[in-house]
């Protein structure tokens, strides 16, 4: 509930603040504490000190899992924030809205981890989605970023229809919208009606986490929408609607396994296939990590296939090493000017520490040990394995990781062991110093990940 | 706790080398720490040889059921010498070279060494695939950076090989802790459990496929030649005369004692894959003019016979293995070091340019020569001792087919002469050209590391009873369960 209310506060807080200080340093100054702060609050309220009691008559619940992925969030977008908010001024001139926005997006990702009532997740699924339109659209004289914005308005209020809809069906069928009594109600043969809904909230929120078949406005947004937002919007955000989904699915529709099993089963096969497939084509660093993005959601996506405590867990985890990751390799590469492959030739010569940090950024996204990017691979081929009767989903996994090694490797290739002058760029010492804290954090977690899990259980 | 000293002594080594500027403080550091850590494996063998300082554990992730855990018996004292063995020699032999960055080169190779060591150590299903990864990714970067002129291409091949390699053994391993009834990661858990024949088929298969690609046998052993012709000389040594051993090592410690149902049925056809392959690279072997390409063929058809012995199952084959292991990382070093020689002073590899090196170089001559010998299996030479005992236990094994075995990697040995000899042949003697008339003799450390290679050969091939007691313990219990299962399968 702190964090909550604080997000919502703050985000008022920066909106003003873009009239009362003309300093762009000022604003930032203002976040970046500001994050501090919601981070903090969090935190005090894992630990037990609330500072608002709401009564939400059981449409909300903050537990642990809530809690600790809410964390985990504000944890990223604090990193995300030190990384690259300088870079958020190249993108136009209204720098505190930006801010605003992300705060904003916060709330929502609250909302969306903690809800008990599916009009809630409504609620945090729109309240996300809102301002990440205006984000992707917020380079206004970029035409890429206009029908990015577009497209993605477009296909996002259709999606958002066909949620609204399965949440009217359960409700018809139902008679509510508390998660709980849904799945309660559900045991016997369930109505027609309540399949329906449920199918049509699968497609909704496969749309929103972009697993294939929903997965064409992906590229297009990631591509187009400023480099800075394309990595707010492919990290933090897609694991909160990750953690909406898994909730959605666990606690409403449980029971309901049998039904959604197979669906659930072919999105997964589906989104490996094409996101690691289509990410092998692809020429620019920029795409390939769209579509890379694709291929995760669909490890992802296995963790909802498994439903599972090891799905719970690993998902968390996940959420981890994909934002953690991620976000390192958008903040080197929002410094460069050439987005293609060869544009990274000889890069570690030049730079050799945001090299060697970009190399264990890769290394965990292909998921090799040591990094945070295997263990979290490695709990949900675990989490399928034990749902039983899984070997076939297992083995194609893993042999869609082993294609995705081909294109993350290739950067590697481009920096380490091809010729080439990458074009120098500036980095302050603050910047390095927060890509090495990124980088140790994704070895340590890789290393000890009760680090993070040992909080579910308290 | 002299298990973690081993791992942890090149891992920390290996990772303060990136901070050395100096070439040739980082060189003469990479040979000192080399030397420590062949004290340690060297005290583990004589004095420091009991179960409690062997081994080693302690909790990493007891919600996984995974445990830190290292058990040093007594193939993995044989592995962990040979790795430490050949480090030294590696240094040595390359101490006049100069590296571009020479201390990512070091560090590199360090940090290789701790994870090779780490496989031959870990008692741990999860911590064993977290090891075997990570000998990989060094030697990833080590070959793309200071290899040859294909080199970026070339490892690429050979890491995408291992790697669908490890992550089907990743899935093997996923399916064995779910039988296991405590959920346990532990090599106990795994050795108890008892599955029929039929679960134990895909798993069994999934497993040997990252092995046999790390061997590699035919089929998987595309990667093979290019890689061992395109990586840094020193790398290839440490590829093919230990990372190799990785893969047999597998067999003994993971695929056989757990999957043992399943090692018996399959034998045959693994067996009749790995001779086939045998005779195939031998065959190429035949053909090669490029001397690295005919080394690295020469040492499929060695690592073929290495699989056929370990799939043999019985006391005379899993023996010959052991010392075979140990003599085939020896030789092929020594091998190595040659090659390296004469591509740096003549700055060819190719067999039909060469010729006249006895006058030239006498002493390079000596040890190659006898080296050679040792390839092909001479008496007196340690090959002679694993690769008999090998054809007695394929005579001897339990199949329909025995004689037919051994009638065909007897072949396989004829050929083996044949190249060798045509390579000393081409290479010793025959006319003085222009490239080989300024060649000099081999510097003072080559001496060095060749004659510490010769020494092994001629100890192993005389007295080769240490390698055959300190093995024999893994061996037996292997038997013993191998026995059990025939038995069974008769009634």
């Amino acid at each position: 509930m702190n964090a909550l209310i604080l997000s919502a506060i703050l985000g008022v807080i920066l909106m003003f603040s873009g009239i009362l200080f003309k300093q762009k340093a000022a604003i930032r100054n203002i976040a970046i504490t500001g994050m501090v702060l919601l981070l903090a609050v969090n935190v005090m309220e894992m630990c037990g000190i609330v500072f608002f009691n709401v009564n939400t008559h059981g449409m909300i619940v903050f537990d642990r899992f809530a809690l600790l992925f809410t964390t985990i969030a504000f944890a990223s977008t604090l990193l995300y924030l030190l990384l690259s908010a300088r870079d958020m001024e190249k993108v136009g001139v209204n720098y505190a809205e930006y801010f605003t926005l992300i705060f904003f997006i916060l709330c929502g990702i609250t909302l969306t981890a903690s809800f008990k009532s599916l009009l809630i997740l409504f609620l945090g699924i729109e309240i996300i989605s809102i301002p990440l339109y205006i984000l992707t659209g917020s380079d206004k004289r970029n035409l890429k970023s206009n029908e990015a914005s577009l497209k993605y308005f477009l296909l996002g209020a259709f999606s958002t229809g066909l949620m609204l809809m399965g949440i009217a069906l359960i409700y018809g069928a139902m008679g509510t919208f508390d998660t709980t009594s849904i799945n309660i109600f559900t045991e016997g043969k369930p109505s027609l009606l309540l399949v329906t809904g449920m199918l049509l909230l699968l497609f909704s929120m496969s749309f929103k986490v972009s697993a294939a078949p929903f997965h064409f406005w992906t590229p297009d947004v990631y591509d187009g929408a400023p480099t800075v937002f394309t990595s707010f919007m492919a990290t933090i955000v897609k694991a909160a609607v990750f953690i909406g989904f898994i909730r959605l699915f666990d606690e409403a529709f449980g029971l309901l396994r049998p039904e959604w099993k197979l669906f659930v089963a072919l999105i997964v096969v589906a989104t490996l296939f094409i996101g690691n497939i289509t990410a092998v084509f692809q020429q620019s660093v920029k795409r390939m990590l769209a579509y890379s993005s694709i291929a995760q959601a669909g490890f992802m996506m296995m963790a909802v296939y498994a439903m599972n405590t090891d799905a719970k867990e690993g998902l968390l985890l996940y959420a981890v090493a994909y934002s953690f990751a991620t976000i390192g390799i958008f903040a080197v590469l929002i410094k460069m000017k050439d987005y293609t492959f060869d544009g990274f030739n000889g890069f570690a010569k030049h730079q050799p520490l945001l090299a060697a940090t970009t190399t264990i950024f890769l290394l965990s996204l292909a998921g090799i040990p040591l990094t945070a990017g295997f263990l979290s691979k490695f709990y949900m081929l675990k989490a399928a394995m034990v749902a039983g009767n899984n070997l076939w989903l297992v083995i194609f996994a893993v042999l869609m990781a082993a294609v995705s090694v081909y294109y993350y490797f290739r950067v590697i290739q481009a920096m380490y062991f091809k010729e080439g002058d990458a074009q120098p760029i500036e980095v302050s010492r603050s910047f390095k110093l927060t890509l090495v804290v990124l980088a140790v954090l994704i070895i340590v977690f890789g290393i000890y990940p009760d680090l993070i899990l040992s909080h579910l259980y308290f | 706790m002299i298990s973690l000293l081993l791992i942890l002594l090149p891992l920390l080594t290996g990772l303060a080398a990136f901070f050395i500027k100096d070439e040739k403080l980082v060189r003469t550091w990479a040979v000192l720490t080399s030397f420590a850590t062949l004290t340690i494996a060297i005290l583990s063998l004589c004095c420091m040889n009991d179960t409690k300082s062997l081994n080693y554990h302690c909790e990493w992730l007891p919600s996984l059921g995974a445990s830190f855990s290292l058990k040093m018996d007594g193939v993995a004292q044989l592995l962990c010498l040979l790795n430490t063995i050949a480090y030294p020699l590696v240094f040595i032999a390359g101490w006049d070279k100069t590296y571009k960055n020479a201390k990512n080169f070091f560090a590199l190779m360090l940090l290789a060494q701790a994870g090779i060591m780490g496989v031959f150590l870990a008692a741990d299903a999860l911590l064993f695939y977290f090891f075997w990864e990570l000998a990989l990714i060094p030697m990833y970067f080590l070959c793309s950076q200071w290899g040859g002129e294909k080199r970026v291409a070339v490892t690429f091949k050979f890491f995408i090989y291992t790697f669908i390699g490890s992550l089907l053994m990743l899935i093997s391993i996923l399916y064995l802790y779910g039988q296991t009834p405590d959920h346990s990661f532990s090599i106990e858990s795994f050795y108890n459990l008892k599955l029929t024949s039929k679960q134990q088929s895909i798993p069994f298969w999934l497993m040997f496929v990252a092995f046999a690609v790390k061997m590699p046998i035919f089929p998987v052993h595309t990667w093979q030649p290019d890689t061992y012709e395109q990586a840094p000389t020193s790398t290839t040594m440490i590829l093919s005369g230990v990372m190799v051993k990785m893969g047999v090592f597998g067999l003994i410690r993971w695929l056989f004692p757990i999957l043992s149902t399943a090692s018996f049925v399959w034998g045959d056809v693994i067996t009749l894959i790995a001779i086939i392959g045998m005779i195939y690279a031998s065959l190429i072997a035949l053909r090669q003019d490029d001397l690295k390409r005919l080394v690295a063929y020469s040492s499929i058809a060695h690592i073929g016979l290495l699989c056929a012995g370990m799939f043999t199952q019985n006391a005379s084959g899993m023996q010959g293995v052991m010392i075979q292991m140990f003599s085939h990382g020896i030789n092929i070093i020594g091998l190595w070091i040659v090659v390296d020689w004469i591509e740096r002073k003549t700055g060819t590899r190719k067999m039909s340019e060469l010729g006249g090196l006895a006058q030239k170089a006498p002493a390079l001559t000596i040890f190659f020569v006898i080296i050679a010998l040792a390839n092909i299996a001479l008496p007196l030479t340690n090959a002679f001792v694993g690769e008999f005992l090998i054809f007695n236990g394929l005579l001897g094994s339990f199949t329909l087919y025995n004689v037919w075995y051994t009638v065909l990697a007897g072949v396989c040995i004829i050929l083996g002469a044949a190249y060798t000899l045509r390579m000393i042949r081409k290479v010793a003697y025959g006319e003085v050209n222009e490239l080989t008339a300024n060649v000099s003799d081999i510097s003072i450390n080559g001496k060095l590391a060749l004659g510490i290679i010769v020494v092994l050969i001629l100890a192993a091939g005389i007295y080769p009873q240490p390698i055959l007691d300190l093995t024999s313990g893994s061996t037996d219990s292997l038997v013993d369960k191998f026995d059990i299962l025939r038995k069974a399968l008769l009634k």
